[in-house]
This record gives structure tokens, sequence and C-alpha cells, in this order.
């Protein structure tokens, strides 16, 4: 009999567990409808960045509406410009063309700047048809005056906000930098996090010393990223009763074999969607049943956080004691 | 029927609003200042508006406005109800069809913004030149003097044109009635609805061409029947002016407002009657309200209807007891009997009056927007009681020449104490008239007050001045002039007190309120001389506040509109304040609020914290300073600029009387270096041990005000302290000599291009480069001094400086200082032109941007060098440029040839050699050019003392033995569209002329209106939706004549190649053709990144650079060279950073990405057009 895939994440029940993490592929409908086809089970939005919308508006308001009125010839270089609308209204857009052209279910994902940004936009993602909000916290503390103490409210007040603002579950998405991971993770909770998606993956120039520059470059995640993730979702799950996703490293059914074995209710993948093709993710599935039968796991929920922290045969393996049996092993071997 | 709510509105929109609800075809052409009606029709069908029967009215962009016309011809004969908008030259280019159309009697109605047209000069403001060069068209010409006016009246002329069969050309005064903003009552769907009749539009339809009752028009008639049939259409005009007094009887049942052929008002027995039409009689209508009141027999009437021209009616309209008229024009017909109002008027009296005639005086006035007050009117009253009264006057300037100026008492005021007065100066960009649009808008909308705005204007585009006229009031406004004695004086930027009278225009005990950086406890003491004495004199209460930072604080960088608005809601009193802040914050939310909440949120943050920062300032009981306003211009300036540019720059240009100006429209050169504005707030300052010497930054500067030069080390001998200098590295010609880059601090407009430019980096912090961008305070004094020492360094001697991109900035700009934006796209290319040609340049100059920042008084940038030679410049016309400057050639040919015909002719009494030498002369190089120069002096020098004509002759002529360069400079506007049939065909020809487009993809003068140059894809008006069809291949097009030179180029992505193509179009003597990528503000994006976007337009295939040049035909190479290599981004990379295509996105993202895709495959194809036609070889082709 083949296992059952079925689990659940921020209260949506799904077919299995690996759905497609936030990217660009929501953009275009046609990639959308194969990634059903392909069976995903719901739908990570890329996310909205409050901070581009604002500075886009300022930049429309500085750089369209400027030129305007000064000169008798042409009080204005645009036609109606206030045809056009800068702000979430293109992002909301297309969680209800999703919502339209396909029957699965959409988690918006959201990455504000500012207090009322963040509740604002989570409550029109909502109402435009979103069945969760995933919170980015992406933002790198660079502030010396403010303490990890101070960094870890702010967010815990956003959290706490939009929960009171909207209804529809909630997921933070957050980086593996935080002091006290399952301190911070559990006050997450508290404030209202339904699900913790593990880990958010920064953007981190690159330098180009020819010309003095940093540059940009898109880097694709592989298998090597999981092992941070894994590490700490068998922590997490052990310690919390709060759901967690794996994002950043499952490119193998392997892969997510093992992120489930940690603890995890659910698997984002890019990456190697982005490289495959929709279709990879059917094979996923396709591949983490078999693994699953052939080990003779009955269900997603049997295999679940058998190897976190409080079920595997070596906890050490997740603390300090692993670092140094590492070094052992290697100054042995 | 009830009358709609007031609304506040300019004279365009009205107008537009009535024209596209009574039309099924609207076909365009921008033009100022009737631009605006043309885009409220476009953008209104954009959106799906419909006209009163139910269709949406197609609006059409034609290439031209004789393309305009003649589809306005075609679609009324094909039946359609059919508008066009169109004001000066355009109406000119109309004429033809307006015979036409007039001669099939056909239904139609065109509506004008009365604009001057160009003689001695262009103007884009209004007289009534060009309306009075239709009335001999056959056209009916009703005129409006007002907004309200020109609202109805377009009504009128829509109902009547459908009932008389005759054209109508309804008129109002442009800038004056087209863009003042006024509370009017507009027309409901029903009103007008119930003026049109029905069955007149069904006989309009009925007259259509169709194949299904086919007839003829446009017949070849011969002098056996054109005479009768053209007398046939008599009855038609007989009828009009009575069908158009039924459509106004009509109107006034539907609407109340009262309108006759010809209105008089004034006195009922008045003696001394004015005759006048348009915005002008506004004016009059109080003066002769305000004399008639005091007693006098004096009255107005106003013409309604001009053609036809109801003789009986108008002299119904007089009141028997007149006995002296005063015909005023706006127009001017030199060498007329009378200007043609006045003989209108004339004829009319001597056919209809029943006694003995009155006595008609006529004058001119208003001419370009000249301001006609009641003062003038006075005057005009005056002459008329006068016991000889003047005829063939002017009133409104001195004419100190032909003595024909009535005086005119300049204190005179007739404005209403219950009218508040505001009057604004702001700096273009700095929101002070969208903001004053919205405080009329709030006032005229939330208060039983009248209002009126009217806005000033500067010329030029970068760092303009805007004054607004604000006026409200219990009574309609009817003051058609600028504000004289405002009760509020608001300044948006101190500095303007330092450069104009700007309290002269203050009332007694007004209000006087300046954004300053000054506290309130030290601004009294900043101010100069003449504005304490003012202050003192007219007992003003002075505010201030600190508009930046306020601005800065609440987010919203310099844009102080709102705070300004604010402290005037604060200050005036016109409504309760807790009313105010709430009318102000729902006008920003309505202005701004597709912009996004945080816009919104902080203008409204803007708005409460400039409430809580104004500050009264205490005004001590004398004047504290003796320091007066500098002088306009610097001391050093020549004699005209002192007595004539200097006062145009001090806004005093009305002051000068007629004799202080060139006959004939004949300016000096080099005048922008008189007139510093001091725009920048941060300018490029130089690290000499940074720089890599590569003049990059001099190059791509937009305004010449960052330089190189090098020189003798001996030189600096007498630098300022401050100087930097350091060894010439870089170029070989000049080993030894120093080298220094300097800015000019005054000049610079602070848009940063050579900063992005500057490859030059601090390797330990690359922050840092060669220029950077500091603050302009710390530097200026420093940096004016090192400036003034640097241009008195020699310029490098041109026949040692090598013909490479970084050598060529070693040569002198005689194009300096333009008007042109910040960060201009188009300029650079133009100074580069005027470095490597300049001193043997003739230029053609299409209109648009470049004849504005080329041409536009006060001052102007094309300048001479010290021997005096530089760029000959003119503008013709729009439409003609190409012709134009083939004739520039011709003549210079026509000339050089005589010249050389004179020296074979004198050959025996001249040297050999030398006339050997002239004859033979190679002028390919700098050095054999100054040879031909020196040849030149030497025969000048040989025929001196001769007496014969040939000696003569040939010694005024010599210096057309030196090679001229012509080129043919304008934008897309016209090469592409409304120039390119002259274009071609001087394309087609032989000729030696260089044609420079530069392309900005848009019609950016007039306020970018799609041209056929703009991309696939862009948001442009006209193409509100996102251009559909792809950017015409202009150089494709001329390459397949073979024979022309061709080049597209791009400086900010390849320098190199524009330079390499500017001296091979001109080195081919025939025709040739370069195409230079021109950023604008009208692509929406900071224009800093200009240059990165000229990287990318470039890299994505959007603009590959190539060169085709017919010498390589002729050799048997492959003449097109392509520049760029082939694509390496794609162009979503180019397009995503750019406002025009950003915004289809935005409002429609799938047809944004089919767009998308379309232009991609353009991108592709052209560029596999272009790779495969770089590998086309021809045989050898014989020289010709």
């Amino acid at each position: 009999m083949s296992p059952d895939l079925t689990t659940t994440w921020l209260g949506l029940k799904l077919a299995h567990p690996i759905m497609p993490g936030a990217s660009p592929m929501v953009d275009d409908l046609d990639t959308v409808r194969r990634l059903e086809d392909a069976g995903a089970p719901c739908i990570v939005m890329h996310s909205l960045f409050e901070e581009q919308i604002l500075r886009e508006q300022l930049a429309a308001h500085l750089h369209l509406d400027a030129h305007s009125e000064s000169y008798a010839e042409a009080l204005s270089y645009f036609p109606d410009s206030n045809a056009f609308a800068l702000g979430p209204d293109a992002y909301l857009e297309q969680i209800r063309r999703i919502r339209k052209a396909t029957h699965i279910p959409v988690i918006a994902s959201l990455n504000g700047v500012t207090p009322g940004g963040w509740v604002e936009y989570a409550g029109l993602m909502a109402q435009a048809g979103a069945s969760a909000v995933e919170l980015n916290f992406y933002a790198l503390a660079s502030d010396p005056d403010e303490d990890a103490g101070g960094v870890e409210r702010r967010a815990l007040e956003v959290v706490q906000a939009v929960r009171a603002a909207v209804n529809i579950p909630l997921a933070v998405k957050i980086s593996p930098f935080w002091t006290s991971l399952p301190n911070f993770a559990r006050a997450l909770s508290r404030a209202g996090a339904d699900g913790l998606v593990l880990f958010n993956r920064f953007y981190q120039p690159d330098f180009d010393l020819e010309n003095l520059e940093s540059s940009r470059r898109l880097q694709l995640s592989d298998s090597r990223e999981l092992l941070l993730r894994l590490h700490w979702t068998g922590i997490l799950t052990a310690r919390l009763a709060t759901p967690v996703a794996c994002s950043g490293g499952v490119h193998e059914a392997l892969d997510a074999a093992k992120a489930i074995a940690a603890g995890a209710h659910a698997v984002q993948v890019v990456s190697s969607l982005l490289l495959h093709g929709p279709s990879a993710l059917a094979k996923l599935r396709d591949g983490l049943a078999a693994w699953m039968e052939e080990r003779e796991y009955a269900s997603v929920a049997e295999l679940r956080g058998c190897m976190n922290l409080a079920r595997c045969p070596d906890p050490a393996a997740y603390e300090r004691g692993n670092y140094i049996r590492l070094l052992q092993s290697w100054h042995g071997g | 029927m009830e009358n709609p709510a007031f609304v506040t509105l300019d004279g365009n929109e009205v107008v537009a609003s009535v024209a596209h609800r009574l039309s099924e075809v609207i076909a365009i052409y921008p033009i100022t200042p009737s631009s605006p009606m043309g885009e409220f029709a476009d953008e209104w069908s954009a959106a799906g508006r419909k006209n009163l029967w139910g269709k949406v009215p197609t609006v059409v962009e034609m290439q031209s406005e004789g393309g305009a016309a003649g589809a306005v011809h075609g679609a009324l004969q094909a039946g359609a109800m059919t508008t066009t908008f169109t004001a000066s030259q355009g109406l000119l280019l109309m004429i033809p069809n307006l015979y036409k159309i007039a001669g099939e009697l056909t239904s139609f109605c065109i509506h004008v913004a009365a604009r001057t047209i160009a003689t001695h000069a262009l103007s884009i403001f209004g007289d009534h030149s060009d309306v009075m060069a239709c009335r001999q068209t056959g056209v009916a010409m009703l005129c409006a003097g007002s907004v309200q006016e020109a609202g109805d009246f377009a009504a009128i002329a829509h109902a009547a044109t459908l009932r008389a069969r005759v054209p109508f050309m309804h008129f109002f005064d442009g800038f004056r009635t087209s863009h003042e903003i006024a509370k009017i009552q507009p027309l409901s769907d029903e009103q007008l609805a119930r003026l049109v009749d029905q069955q007149a539009i069904a006989a309009h339809r009925s007259r259509a061409l169709t194949p299904d009752r086919p007839v003829i028009r446009g017949t070849a008639q011969n002098p056996d029947t054109f005479f009768q049939a053209r007398e046939a259409c008599n009855p038609f005009y007989a009828a009009c002016p009575g069908t158009v007094q039924g459509v106004m009887d009509e109107f006034a049942a539907l609407t109340g407002r009262k309108y006759r052929l010809f209105d008089y008002e004034g006195a009922p027995d008045a003696e001394h009657v004015i005759v006048m039409m348009g915005s002008g009689a506004e004016a009059a209508g109080e003066a002769v309200a305000w004399a008639a009141a005091k007693g006098r027999k004096v009255g107005l009437l106003k013409v309604r209807l001009y053609r036809p021209f109801d003789a009986h009616a108008f002299v119904r309209a007089l009141p028997s007891t007149v006995k002296r008229i005063a015909v005023l024009d706006r127009t001017k017909e030199p060498g007329a009997v009378a200007e043609p109002l006045h003989l209108d008027v004339l004829a009319a009296l001597n056919e209809a009056w029943p006694g003995a005639l009155p006595r008609v005086v006529g004058g001119r006035y208003g001419l370009s927007s000249k301001e006609f007050t009641p003062a003038m009117v006075l005057a005009v009253l005056d002459n008329l009681a006068a016991e000889q009264p003047r005829n063939h006057f002017t009133v409104g300037i001195n004419d100190d020449r032909t003595r024909l100026s009535l005086p005119v008492d300049d204190e005179f005021d007739l404005e209403p104490a219950d009218t508040v007065r505001a009057v604004f100066y702001g700096l273009g960009s700095d929101g002070t008239v969208g903001s004053n649009k919205n405080t009329i808008k709030i006032i005229g909308e939330e208060t039983d007050l009248f209002a009126q705005a009217y806005f000033v204007y500067d010329s030029r585009k970068a760092g303009a001045i805007t004054v607004s006229h604000l006026r409200f009031g219990p009574r309609p406004v009817r003051s058609t002039y600028r504000i004289r004695h405002a009760s509020f004086v608001g300044l948006s930027h101190p500095q303007f007190l330092e450069q104009y009278d700007v309290l002269e225009g203050a009332g007694h005990g007004a209000t006087f309120f300046v954004n300053t950086g000054t506290a309130p406890g030290a601004f009294w003491d900043s101010l100069p001389a003449e504005a304490q004495r003012l202050v003192l004199e007219k007992q003003l209460k002075v505010y201030v506040v600190d508009g930046w930072k306020v601005a800065a604080e609440a987010g919203m960088g310099r844009h102080i509109g709102t705070v300004m608005q604010a402290c005037f809601f604060a200050l005036s009193g016109v409504l309760p304040m807790e009313t105010a802040v709430e009318r102000m914050k729902e006008a920003v939310e309505k202005a701004y609020g597709k912009r996004g909440q945080e816009v919104v949120r902080r203008n409204h943050a803007a708005i409460d914290l400039a409430l809580k920062r104004i500050q009264r300032v205490e005004v001590p009981g004398k004047a504290t300073t003796s320091r007066s306003r500098p002088p306009a211009v610097a001391e050093a300036a020549p004699d005209f600029v002192q007595r004539v540019t200097a006062i145009m720059l001090a806004g005093k240009g009305d002051s000068l009387p007629v004799s202080a100006f060139p006959v004939d429209g004949t300016w000096p050169v080099g005048t922008s270096q008189w007139g510093k504005r001091a725009l920048a707030r941060e300018i490029p300052i130089w690290d000499s041990k940074l720089c890599i010497q590569c003049n990059k930054c001099a190059l791509v500067c937009p305004h010449a005000a960052i330089r190189a030069k090098v020189y003798e080390p001996a030189a600096l001998q007498a630098a300022p302290a401050g100087f930097q200098s350091t060894d010439n590295r870089m170029v070989a010609e000049f080993k030894g000599q120093r080298y220094t880059i300097q800015v000019a601090p005054d000049d610079c407009t602070g848009c940063s291009l050579c900063v992005q430019a500057c490859p030059a980096k601090d390797r330990t912090n690359p922050r840092h480069k060669a220029i950077d961008m500091l603050p302009v305070d710390a530097h200026r004094e420093r940096e004016r001094t090192n400036y003034d020492f640097f241009l008195g360094l020699p310029e490098a001697d041109r026949t040692k400086v090598a013909a490479d991109i970084r050598s060529s900035q070693l040569l002198q700009p005689l194009f300096e200082y333009s008007g042109a934006c910040a960060g201009c796209g188009e300029t650079p290319y133009v100074k580069l032109l005027t470095q490597v040609f300049g001193d043997r340049l003739l230029v053609a100059n299409a209109t648009g941007c470049s004849s504005i920042y080329g041409g536009n008084l006060p001052t102007t940038p094309w300048r001479c060098n010290e021997q005096g030679r530089g760029p000959a410049w003119a503008n013709s016309l729009f439409e003609d440029n190409a012709e134009f400057g083939l004739g520039l050639r011709l003549g210079a040919d026509a000339l050089a040839q005589n010249a050389r015909l004179l020296l074979q002719q004198l050959a025996p009494t001249l040297p050999e050699a030398l006339v050997k030498g002239l004859l033979d002369a190679d002028q390919a190089t700098e050095a054999g050019l100054a040879q031909q120069r020196d040849r030149v002096a030497a025969l000048r020098a040989a025929l001196k003392g001769r007496q014969d004509a040939p000696a003569a002759t040939l010694d005024q002529l010599a210096d057309y033995l030196v090679k001229k360069s012509v080129w043919i400079v304008g934008g897309d506007g016209w090469a592409y569209d409304i120039g390119f049939g002259g274009l071609d065909h001087v394309l087609a020809g032989q000729w030696d002329v260089n044609v420079l487009v530069m392309d900005t993809e848009v019609y950016s003068n007039t306020g970018g209106q799609q041209s056929k140059a703009t991309p696939l894809g862009a948001a442009a008006k006209f193409a509100a939706a996102g251009k559909e069809t792809g950017k015409k291949d202009l150089g494709l097009l001329a390459m397949a004549y073979g024979h022309v030179y061709v080049a597209r180029v791009a400086f900010g992505a390849k320098d190199v190649q524009t330079l390499q193509a500017l001296r091979e179009a001109e080195s081919w003597p025939g025709p040739s053709l370069v195409i230079a990528y021109s950023h604008c503000i009208a692509h929406g994006y900071d224009l800093s990144q200009g240059l990165e976007q000229q990287k990318l337009a470039v890299n994505s295939g959007m603009w590959p650079l190539y060169r085709f040049d017919p010498r390589r035909a002729r050799k048997g190479e492959a003449p097109l060279v392509l520049d760029s290599g082939k694509p390496k981004s794609p162009v979503r990379e180019f397009m995503q950073n750019e406002g025009r295509f950003r915004m289809i996105e935005l409002r429609d993202r799938d047809r944004y990405q089919r767009l998308l895709a379309m232009a991609q495959a353009e991108a592709d194809r052209r560029w596999a057009h272009y790779e495969q036609l770089a590998g086309l070889k021809t045989p050898p082709q014989e020289q010709a």
C-alpha cells in the first residue's frame, strides 16, 4: 500500500508535504498551472516587499510628478499618471488570479518595514484570498544602538499586530541568525505564529574587485544548505509544538524525507523547480512516496520527527558533542 | 433646467469636455497651448468615456497638424462628427483644409487656443495672429473671453455648425484662457443633448460620402463655372449669424447664461466705445464699468461671432449715442491700412450705421500674452476723449521709436478690496503650482467664493521660476491680468529676494511669507535693502517657515508645495483652519492617492508640521542694511547685455522700450554666461590625485559646467590659492603642461552625471571618486574664483588637439549653460558638435526642446570663441528644418562658389601660390583649416587698399573659402514625424549636409506625446496603454538610399563611437544622418542614471550602435559596421528601470508581458536584420 503523504500546514490539509516555496514562479499563471498539474498542494507567493513599494511610490512621486507644473509647454510628461497604481495592487491581483485559475490554496508572503505596513498588507492579502500569510523577517540588524532584545521585540510586536488584525493562519519565516533561536521561536509562537519556516536565504552581495563594486548574483541553493535546516528543525520541533516547514536545500526526495524526519510538517522547494521545471515537484513527491514505501513508513506523520532532538538515537549529535566528534574523527581520519 | 454644480477647471479642460462629448472622431497633433485638449480627449477615450450618443470617440494622433486636418476632412466627408484642437503654426498648417471644409459646407468645429505666429521670433503665448490668418477661409469664428465662455461657446459652436453647415472655429486666448483655472458652471450631458439638433446630425450624415449613394466631391472647375459655383454658398453665410443667435438664445433658456453676437456693456448712452474680443474684453469690462460708474459715457462692445461678421447686428448692439470707437486688435499686420477687426468695424459702420459715422480709431494690444490691464483700457478711453484721438496706436508697451504707444498710468488698479489676491513665487518642480491648483480647487469647490488662478512659467526647463496668481472673491473674477497689488506674497525660495522685485506687487499691509532656512530672528537682517524698504513702506506682515526642514522631516525631500499651501491657509484665513486642513488632506489623497499611502501620509505629515512651524518675524521700525540686491549680470557683461538682457533677467522685460530691441530678431550670441542661476545644491569637486584624466565628466555634462584644460605651467603663477592643478599625464600632444578639471559652480545644475561617468575610484574608499558631489555652500566661493581663473587660461590650440574622445574635451564648448533640464541627454551631443566643428558650424534647429534651450530668451547658450567664430544658429519651423538646413548649405555654397570665381578672376593680380593654395586647400584636418584661414588672411592683406568691385566683393566673401559645416539638428518629433517628408528629400539628394537627430523617443517639449520613434511597449500620451507598434527604423530607411552616411549612437554607452560617427558624418561629402539616443525626463526615472540606461539600451539590443558608411561600399566592403555586440541582456532589464514602461506593467500586467515579449522579439529581429546587413557586400563602385 502506498504511504499516506497527507500533512497539515497552517491549518491547510495538504495531499503531501512538498510545496513550491516563495519564488518568482508565481508571476506566471501558466507556470502556476503547471505546478498544480505537478501536484503542488499549495503555492507560496514571493514576498511583497513593503520597502520596495514605498521606494517606488516615492520615486514615482519624485521622478514622474516632480517635472510637472514647471514648464509652460509641458505641464506633465506622462499620460494620466494617476491611471496606474503604485502599491500592492498587482501583487494582490495575482493572488486573486491564481485563486481563480487553480484549485490550490495560496500562501502570501510579506516583508514589511513599518508596523502599519505589515498589518495593512497582511490584511489586504487575506482579503485578496490568501489562505495564509508568511511573514518574511528579512532584515539585517545593522544599528549598533539596538540590542538583540530590541530586534526581537520589534519582530514580536509585528506578529502580535498582524495576528490581531487578520484571521488567516500566520507563518513566520526567519533566518538562523537569532541568538537563542528556540527562545525566539517560542515567543513567536506565543505572539501568534501558527508555523515557522526555516530559513530564509539572505541575499549576500559579492564583490567585484575589478570595478570596486558590489555585485548582485542570485545563487540557487544546493543540498548542502539542508544541514542547517535539519539541525534546527530537529531542535525546535523537539522542544516546541509549533509546526515547522523546512525551506532551502531540498533537491532530492531523500532531502525531503530527511526534513520530515527532522520534524518538518512541510517542505518548501524552489531551486530544484527553477532548475528542472514544475514537473520536478511530482518527481520529488513520488520519490518520497517510493522511499517511504520501501522503508515501510505508512505515513508522513509516522516519519515526522523520528530524527529530531527528542527521538534521534544520538542527541549529542545535535549539540556541541557533535562538533567535537567531527573534529576528532577528522584528526583520526 | 438645473445647472450642474460649480467646478474649478482650466479653459482647455472645459472645452475638451464639450468637444469630446459631441464628437465621434478627434484627430490631433500636439502644439502649445492647445495640447492639453487633445490629451484630455485621448485620456478620456482611453478610459472608455463615451460621447453623448454612447460611443467612445476615436482619438488619433497624426504626424502633423496638416495631417490632422486631412484626417479631419476625411472623417467629416465620411459623415462623422469630428473635431480637432490646435494653435499657431499648427493652425497655419490646417488652412488649406479649412478652405476645403468650408467650401464643401461641412459641419465641423475646431477649437483653437489662440497663439502668436512666429515672425521675428517664436512665441508660445497668446494673441490672435493665428486665428486672424484664417478669417478668409470661410470658417465661422466664435470668440470666447473667459473659461466659462470657452465651455459655453464650444457647445454653441458645435450646435451652430450642425444647423448652419458653415464650419466653425471656436477660439479663446492661449494661456490666459486655456490655462486659467476658474470656478465655472459646466454643461451637463442633458443640456448639451438639448442644444444639438438631432435632425441636423442626420442631415450631416446624409451628406456623407458612401458607396451606397455615391457622389463626387473635390472636382476641378474651370473659368466657366468656378466663380458662380463659389458664390453658391452665399445663403448659408447670410443665414449663419441668425442661426448662431438662435442657438445662443436656446442656450440661454437652458443655462440662464445669455450671449449675443455682439455683447455690449457700459453706459447705455455711451459716446465712447471700445470694440474688441477675447480675454482682454474681461479686463476692459472691469475698467468700463468703473468709468461708467464714475459718470463717464463709455462702453464696451465684445465681438463674439467674428465671422460671418453681421454688420447690422453689430450696429444694433452699439448705443445710438456713440460718437467715437476704439477698435482693439490682438494681432499685427505690418503694412495693412489697419488691423483686421478695425477694418471690419469700419466696413460694418459704413454699411449699416444710419447717420453720420462715428469716428473710429484702432490699436494693437496684448501680443504674445502681453499684459492688458484696466489701466491700459483707461488709456484707450482717454485717447478717445482726446481732442485728436490717436489712430493705429499700441497700448501696453513703450514704443519710443515710432511713438505709437499710449501713455498708461501704471499705478492704477481696480482690484476690489474683498478679493483675496495671492501671489506665489515657486521654483519649478518644488510643487508650488500643483499645491496652488489644489488650493484653488478647494476654495472653489468648498466655499461660495469665486476663484481664479493663473500661472506664469519660466522659459527654462531646469530650475524654472513659476509665479502663481490666485484670486478669491464674492463675484466672478474678470481680472484677466496678473495681480498687481497682492494681499499675500509667498516665496518658496529666499533666493528670489536677491534676483527679483518680488515685493513690488505686494499691496499695502499684505502678508509676506517666505520659506527660508534662516531663523526668524536673523531673517530681517538677511533681506537686501530693497526688500526691507518695501516691507517698511507697505507695512507688510512678515512670516517665515523652514519648509525644507519640514519637508525633509516629513520625508518629502525638497517638495515644499504642500508646506507652502498649508501656511497659506493658516495665514490667509480664507477657510476656517480645521476645514482647510481637512480639505488639503483630501486634495492630497486625491492627487497622490494612486502614488500610494506612504506618499499621502508624508504629505499629510508635512501639512501638520508646517502649521506648527510658521513664525512671525518682528519687523523693526527701520532698515538695518544698506546691502543692495546684486546686479542681474556681472559688470563685465557687454553693453547690450547690461541694457537689455539684464532687465529681462530681473523679470522686468515689460519695461523695455521698442528701441531696446533688434529690428529683425537678430541677437548676439553667448549670453547664457551672464545669467548665473546657482541652481545646484551639490556640485562636483575634483580630486586631482585620483583623476585619470579621461575627461568623461566634461563630455557628459549637459551644461558645459565642468571642463578640462591643459596649459603651460607658467600660467599658474596668477592662480588663486585653492586652484587645483596636476601634470598632464594622458595627452601626449601637451606633454609638460598642466591639467585641471574645473566646475562652474553657478552654472552646474547638480545633475551628477559627471560623477556617474567618473571611472576613477579611491581604492581604499571606493565611494570617493575623482569627482564627488559635495554641498555647494562649502565650495561655491572658492570654485567661483577658480572658475574665473580657469576661464582666463588659454584654450588649447585646435591644430594640436588629437581626434580622440579624450582630447575632444580640451576643445572649447561653444554651447554652454543652456536652459535644458538637469541631466539632459541631448545637450552633450550638441556641445560635442560645437567642440569639434563649432568655429565653422551652421545650425538649422527644428522647433522643440533643442530650439527652446538653444534659443529661448533672455539668454542663449550658443557662443563664439576668442577669434569671434562660432556656431551660427537659426530656427525656422518645426516641419521644415531639413529643408531650411539644406537652404543654409545652398546659400553658403553659392557664396563660396562666388568667392572662388572671383578668386580665379583676380588670380593674375594675386600671388599665384596663394590663389592655388586657397583653391586646392585640403581642409580635412584642423591644421588644414588653420592654414586655409591663414591664406584667407593673406588674401585680405593682398586685397587691402584695392578699390575695384571684384576685390571688395572677394574681401567680403573670402571667409567662405574656409569650409563650412552645416548641421541640421532636431528631435524625433521633427525627424520621424512632422519633418520626415522634407528630411527624406534632403537625404535623397547629394548635398553635403549633416543631420543630428536627438532621439528622446517622444515629443519631449510639448509634454511626452508619442512619436513614431516611441518604442514598443512605452507609455506616452496618445499611447497611454503602451505603444503597440515598433519604433520606426529611420536609420534603415536612410540606408536604403545607399549614398547616405548613417550612424546610430549613444554617448553614454560608447562615447568613442559617438565622436567617430560625428567626424565621419561631417567628412562624408554627401548627406549624413546621426541618430543619437537621448535620455529624457519623459522616460520616467532619475536622470542621474541616464548613462547606465544608455548602456542597458545598447546591451539589450534596444539601441544597437552602428555606422553605415558609403565609402566602405565603394571599396567593396560591407558599408554597415555594428559597433555594439550581440545583445547581452533581455530588453526587460532595460524596460523595468523606466517609468514609461513600468506604468504599463502596473496598469495591466498581462498586457505588459505581451508587449515585453513583442519588444524582445522586435529587438531580436532588429539585431538579426542588422547582423545580416553587416555582412552584406556589394561590388566596388566607381567614385562618383
